[in-house]
């Protein structure tokens, strides 16, 4: 699956969590607690449906949630490996 | 006879005075300073004349707000927990039900105290630990107070929109330590890592059996329990050997792999409370932590903190499910069918419980108390009270009660009680909501919300988000042009289940 594409679809996952806010842009979901555990759970749960990769506890680190971009590498990664 | 919990306490600060009772990063306190710090606060709020009465405390988590609740009872008054992230109206709501006179914050909430509509007393907490301590008025307080006083109000939710405060008293906090502490072998090196709020008592574990035995607790950073890596890392740090959590909390560990990457090496005991633990999730700590002892604890706060425990001490299949055990000593279990009588043998029954646990019911609301706190149908001659908690269970051949289901609407959600009434109520205040209904769906951890009216998705999470606390949230909204009825006219919550259900497997 091309990155754009996931990239797309991850904003989809993200817009049906918090409507307002500009994913797009946001470069510290975690660090500005914009995303709150209850939306990890919620977004770990949708991605690994959505991609049908297995995010496990290695990769639940800031670096890999912070982005738009940083997710979507994460993804990419998963479904590569 | 022990008629007053600050003697935990201060027998502790006898035996191990500069010991750690409570830290987190960025405070610790010991004994002696918690005992210290609690009497000028008990102090200050005796000075301001605030007796007998419910004091809120509006502090953000950290042993300062234990030292805090302490001070309350030092004061001769009962604390009312605060969540420092809850909506402001949520918070009005719980100020007018107590009617309370007095409030205790911090640097980090006095702002938002200044929104709320409250016209008492607010007492800083920062400036009130400078208070001196009166040791004439406190002894005054300790010796006109009773083991039925109340120490706390735990405001939980209320179906029809207004939450209920769950009023505990002395004896009934007494008793639970006392049992749990033996049942679970507790002791002056247990180290533990509170993860629940210390706006409802599931906390108290940590917090009261930390005083009763010298014991230390850390209270772990919220975040961390999404980083289960640096989580586990917290854990072995602080050589923490004892953790009562909730489900979520442990299966977010082994649902991602965690242990193979790291594992706590201290942890001697694992209780775990407040939800059904998934037998997969739950066989995954068993095996990866062999030597870890693990209890299934269960009880409702109208009858202070739990009150059946189970040990888990071995594997289970995939069909069973882990059961939640026998009454502590010196509490009951009654299964009452729909008439109020006894349940035969292996038949299935409202679990009812008895004993000095049961709380004080709900305050300033007799008429919803009377409902739920309930005269005892076996014992007629006298006035004994049962708890009625709504959960379904039967007794397996073991005696070991099996929990079933709810009677009602009442979910468990990321480790939180909600009544889905509570929602609905609020949405339904919002304008443009026509009819709605709320259903939990197991199969994947989701409040799901259907409504009509012509208001959009977007504008409906954001009026909510003004009234709910965040894990009351529905995690998905339907807007639908009619919600269907049963032929009772109730609106039909099986049928938007399996509609609900065929949609989800229609899109996969």
């Amino acid at each position: 699956m091309e990155k754009t594409s996931i990239k797309q679809s991850i904003l989809h996952i993200l817009q049906e969590l918090h409507e307002d806010i500009d994913f797009e842009n946001e470069k510290r979901l975690i660090d500005d607690k914009i995303l709150d555990s209850f939306d990890l759970i919620t977004l770990v749960a949708e991605l690994g449906d959505e991609f049908e990769v297995e995010i496990t506890a290695k990769d639940f680190v800031e670096a890999n949630f912070n982005s738009l971009d940083c997710l979507t590498e994460m993804i990419y990664r998963l479904m590569n490996e | 006879m022990q008629t007053n919990i600050l003697e935990y306490l201060e027998n502790t600060v006898k035996r191990v005075p500069e010991k750690t009772a409570f830290a987190d990063e960025n405070q610790q306190l010991s004994f002696e300073g918690l005992e210290d710090t609690a009497k000028r606060i008990g102090t200050a709020i005796a000075s301001e004349g605030i007796y007998k009465k419910p004091v809120i405390v509006f502090m953000k988590k950290s042993p300062a707000l234990l030292a805090a609740f302490f001070g309350v009872v030092y004061g001769g008054c009962f604390y009312v927990p605060i969540d420092e992230e809850m909506p402001e109206s949520r918070i009005g709501l719980i100020i007018q039900s107590t009617k309370a006179e007095c409030l205790i914050c911090d640097n980090t909430t006095v702002e938002k105290v200044q929104n709320l509509d409250f016209s008492g007393i607010t007492i800083l907490y920062e400036k009130c630990i400078e208070h001196n301590i009166d040791y004439i008025k406190l002894d005054k307080i300790r010796k006109d107070s009773l083991d039925i006083d109340p120490v706390y109000v735990f405001y939980t939710s209320g179906s029809t929109g207004i939450p209920k405060g769950v009023t505990g008293c002395h004896r009934g906090i007494i008793d639970y330590i006392e049992h749990l502490s033996e049942a679970l072998q507790f002791n002056e090196d247990c180290v533990f890592a509170n993860q629940t709020p210390m706006y409802w008592d599931a906390s108290m574990k940590e917090i009261y059996a930390t005083l009763k035995h010298g014991a230390t607790t850390y209270i772990v950073p919220k975040n961390l329990f999404m980083l289960p890596v640096k989580l586990i890392e917290y854990l072995n740090r602080y050589r923490i050997n004892t953790i009562c959590w909730v489900v979520s909390a442990l299966t977010m560990i082994s649902a991602h792999k965690t242990f193979d990457i790291i594992k706590p090496k201290y942890l001697r005991l694992v209780a775990f409370c407040g939800e059904v633990f998934p037998v997969k999730q739950f066989n995954i700590w068993k095996r990866e932590l062999p030597k870890v002892e693990f209890y299934n604890l269960y009880g409702p706060t109208e009858t202070t903190g739990v009150s059946t425990f189970y040990h888990a001490d071995r594997i289970f299949a995939d069909d069973e499910i882990i059961p939640i055990g026998k009454a502590f000593p010196n509490t009951q279990i009654i299964l009452l069918d729909e008439d109020m009588h006894e349940v035969r043998e292996n038949e299935t029954g409202e679990i009812c419980i008895r004993g000095s646990c049961v709380t004080m019911g709900y305050y300033g609301d007799f008429e919803k108390t009377d409902i739920a706190f309930v005269q005892n149908p076996t014992s007629p001659e006298y006035r004994d009270i049962i708890y009625r908690t709504g959960d379904i269970a039967r007794k397996d051949k073991d005696g070991n009660l099996i929990f079933i289901d709810r009677k009602d609407n009442q979910i468990k959600h990321m480790g939180h009680r909600i009544e889905l009434g509570e929602i609905e109520a609020d949405v339904l205040a919002v304008e443009g909501v026509n009819i709605c209904c709320c259903i939990y769906v197991k199969e994947n951890n989701k409040i799901v919300l259907f409504y009509t009216g012509d208001i959009e998705k977007g504008k409906l999470t954001k009026e909510l988000k003004k009234k709910l606390p965040r894990y009351m949230l529905p995690n998905a909204m339907i807007k639908m042009d009619t919600i269907p009825v049963t032929q009772n006219g109730k609106r039909d919550r099986r049928k938007l289940y399996s509609n609900y259900m065929m949609n989800m497997e229609n899109t996969i």
